[in-house]
């Protein structure tokens, strides 16, 4: 009987490893730059390539930095979540156009509606790679005093804004 | 004939006329291979099992410009892994850092090697006391057992 029970314990074992292994998800990497100071930038914006936009324009109030892209399906997915959130005024949504053409990015703004109080252009990435991102969609959260608070990645779904998003934008602005 | 077998060499020899074409001679080859060392040290966080050396996602091309970027301005190559662990996480580091929370995985091997020989040794301990304890036979015995086993055998052939 107790030869058995060792293997069958190490089996249970095993097998409660494989299961939170499962429920884990390897694609989504904890960012680092949570409660950490924006990255700072100076971009160009999306459309007026002669003014430009940086973190520092928006300190003070509690803003999303969604960085989407024309290319990225998901985004396309995403965006009309983005157009209903805008229209609710709780909290004015910042967009990185993350390697994207100029006029592929305006066309779909002006085709699908347009979030953003104002887009940042980025056209090489390097900003992206600044903030960390390495897929697109990403959405941040950043509060009055300039730090990351959280960060979506991939796209937002319903629940994620009525349950996580707005409530957090709640609590930053109460604070 | 002659030149058959010329011909063949020649098309033995063509890949190789590409082979040299690789991308990474840019015009710095000393720089070309600091970023290509340093970028088998990075993972890339889309196709998350290769290093951004091996991999072409654009996200690895884009980090691989920066490092070069980097280097080109100067910085070491340990402030070009602290700038991406600083935005990118410890997990851009394709080999992890040895600390407490990743001594299981370093050293859980060299764990179930000590635990399987630990048990191995305990195991052959126990046989042998066994071997020790089991009843020596006496001379008779042994005839005995001698004489049923050749009878088993005699029986086994008619």
């Amino acid at each position: 009987m107790n030869r058995f029970l060792l293997p069958l314990g190490a089996f249970i074992v095993l097998v409660i490893f494989l299961w939170i292994g499962l429920t884990l998800n390897p694609r989504e990497v904890p960012s680092p730059l949570i409660n950490k100071v924006a990255p700072t930038f100076r971009l160009p914006q999306l459309h007026d390539s002669a003014k430009t936009i940086g973190p520092e324009d928006l300190r003070g109030k509690v803003w999303l930095l969604n960085v989407w892209s024309s290319w990225c399906v998901t985004c396309r997915q995403e965006h009309p979540l983005l157009v209903e959130l805008g229209r609710q005024n709780l909290v004015p949504i910042y967009g990185l156009n993350y390697k994207d053409n100029r006029d592929d990015g305006l066309a779909l703004l002006k085709s699908s509606g347009d979030p953003y109080v104002l887009s940042a252009y980025d056209r090489e990435g390097n900003v992206g790679i600044d903030w960390g991102v390495y897929g697109v969609p990403e959405t941040f959260v950043i509060d009055k005093s300039g730090l990351i608070r959280h960060k979506f990645i991939g796209a937002l779904t319903p629940e994620l804004i009525q349950n996580k998003l707005i409530p957090l934008v709640k609590e930053l602005n109460g604070a | 004939m002659h030149s058959k077998f010329l011909l063949f060499v020649l098309l033995l020899v063509m890949p190789l006329a590409y082979a040299e074409q690789a991308p990474i001679t840019k015009s710095d080859p000393v720089l070309e291979k600091r970023v290509m060392d340093l970028s088998t040290h990075l993972r890339c966080l889309v196709c998350q099992n290769q290093t951004i050396a091996d991999s072409n996602a654009e996200l690895a091309v884009d980090l691989k410009n920066q490092v070069r970027e980097k280097l080109r301005q100067g910085q070491s190559e340990q402030e070009i892994l602290d700038y991406m662990v600083k935005r990118y996480g410890e997990f851009v580091l394709f080999s992890p850092l040895v600390k407490s929370t990743t001594w299981l995985l370093w050293f859980g091997p060299l764990l179930l090697l000590v635990v399987g020989l630990g048990v191995l040794s305990v195991i052959l301990r126990q046989r042998r006391k066994m071997m020790q304890q089991a009843p020596v036979l006496s001379a008779n015995e042994h005839a005995r057992a001698a004489s049923l086993l050749s009878a088993k055998e005699g029986e086994g052939h008619s």
